[in-house]
């Protein structure tokens, strides 16, 4: 356990010594989402339909920016290798950076979408369930992610590989978590959809941690 | 005791070595020399079981090393080619976090006096990509002291260090042999260790 929270602990540590990185997803996200009401017209009705595909969708997106360098940096310098031979179990310490993955990508995606919610004429019921839905699927993404990440590992090219990997992995996160907004927005209540979103989570931080740990120890040969 | 029967290494249509086979008692080092290419980090790599032979077994205690697993591990020190250090961190910062990684107790104080024992006084705060390569190695080389393993299997531990550093290495290896521990490692220069037996690929 406490070399779980150490790798958090070191990613987290590396990610405010390399901010830029942090914050061009970031800022992907915010600007990506404010293009669209730019760009489409002051039209509440139409805007609020379009709200929670183009949130999520541009959520998904800025995810993808920061994928590639999930593992890319440990496997250049070595440190993948020393976590392979570590006696602590390789999958508890993959967890640990998938985690802090979430925490340093995901996180900031999640308190930023109320905000940029309101361009989008969403109420409060609406951006309750935009944060709620973005809780649960963004660490879908990061876990899914992290198994295309490890996989496409010191292939050349690998960035657009991973992108036609990943992205249609995306898809039932995108489907859900869109939904459930829509769902709410329309009266039906926004239970199912979220409920479906938290399962395909618990599969995930059960499975993807493991298949992980497996893509590695195949790029590390 | 570590024992290894048969190895064969293969390279994408090259054959390495074959059938090679070694042992290192407590006590004992193995010099792997060869030139270059001819396969000594393959072997190491094979040694720590992060890849797989084509033929043959390694043992450790009479165990195959895959079925140890984490016990292997626990009792094996790797250090190769990669710095496996974080140019962002500092050198005092790479070595806690990499003996928690580990599992293993380290405090701030025990960690400074390794350090400083290799030389890096003044220079605990320092990021490490403004060190120079033999400092690196030097930060690298303070988890032999942390992390307290029988095996040390070294990829080229002198490379880059200066004349000091490496007879203080050369005294830490003796060290650690005199202790009942154990080392595999590559070198192109001759070993200013006493004992130990060659393996020529």
């Amino acid at each position: 356990m406490n070399s779980l929270l150490a790798v958090i602990r070191r990613d987290l540590l590396l990610a405010m010594r390399r901010k830029s990185e942090v914050l061009t997803a970031l800022f992907f996200f915010m600007i990506v989402v404010s293009l669209f009401p730019l760009g489409i017209g002051p039209e509440p009705a139409l805007l609020r339909k379009i709200a929670p595909g183009v949130l999520w969708v541009a959520a998904l997106l800025a995810t993808m920016l920061g994928l590639q360098r999930m593992f890319a940096p440990d496997h250049a310098d070595g440190t993948l290798e020393q976590m392979a031979l570590s006696p602590t179990p390789m999958g508890l310490l993959v967890g640990g950076k998938i985690a802090a993955h979430w925490l340093v990508s995901g996180l900031p995606l999640v308190l930023l979408a109320p905000v940029l919610g309101l361009q989008f004429d969403l109420d409060a019921g609406a951006l309750g369930v935009l944060v709620v839905a973005l809780l649960i699927g963004t660490p879908l993404l990061s876990l899914i992610g992290a198994i295309g990440a490890a996989l496409t590992l010191g292939v050349r090219g690998g960035g657009v590989l991973l992108s036609v990997l990943v992205l249609p992995l995306y898809v039932p996160a995108l489907i859900f978590g869109a939904g459930a907004v829509e769902a709410h927005i329309s009266g039906l209540g926004a239970g199912g959809h979220l409920s479906l979103l938290a399962a395909l989570l618990a599969l995930a931080v059960f499975f993807a941690p493991w298949a992980t740990t497996a893509a590695l120890r195949i790029a590390l040969e | 005791m570590l024992t290894a029967t048969g190895l064969t290494c293969v390279r994408g249509e090259r054959r390495l070595f074959s059938g090679l086979d070694l042992a290192v008692a407590p006590g004992e080092w193995l010099h792997v020399q060869g030139e270059n290419g001819a396969g000594k980090t393959s072997l190491l790599r094979m040694l720590t079981g992060l890849s797989h032979a084509v033929e043959g077994e390694i043992r450790w205690n009479g165990e195959p090393i895959q079925a140890l697993g984490e016990d292997y591990r626990r009792d094996m020190l790797f250090l190769g080619h990669h710095g496996a250090l974080k140019e962002e961190l500092t050198p005092l910062e790479n070595l806690e976090l990499a003996a928690a990684l580990d599992g293993a107790e380290l405090t701030g104080a025990a960690a400074l006096a390794v350090l400083w024992r290799f030389g890096l006084r003044g220079r605990e705060e320092l990021p490490v990509r403004f060190l120079s390569a033999g400092q690196k190695r030097r930060v690298l080389l303070a988890r032999l002291v942390t992390r307290k393993a029988r095996l040390w299997v070294l990829d080229e531990p002198f490379t880059a260090l200066d004349v000091k550093a490496v007879d203080m290495l050369a005294g830490l290896i003796g060290e650690h042999l005199a202790g009942g521990g154990m080392a595999v490692l590559t070198s192109h220069q001759a070993m200013p260790i006493a004992g130990g037996k060659a393996v020529k690929l």
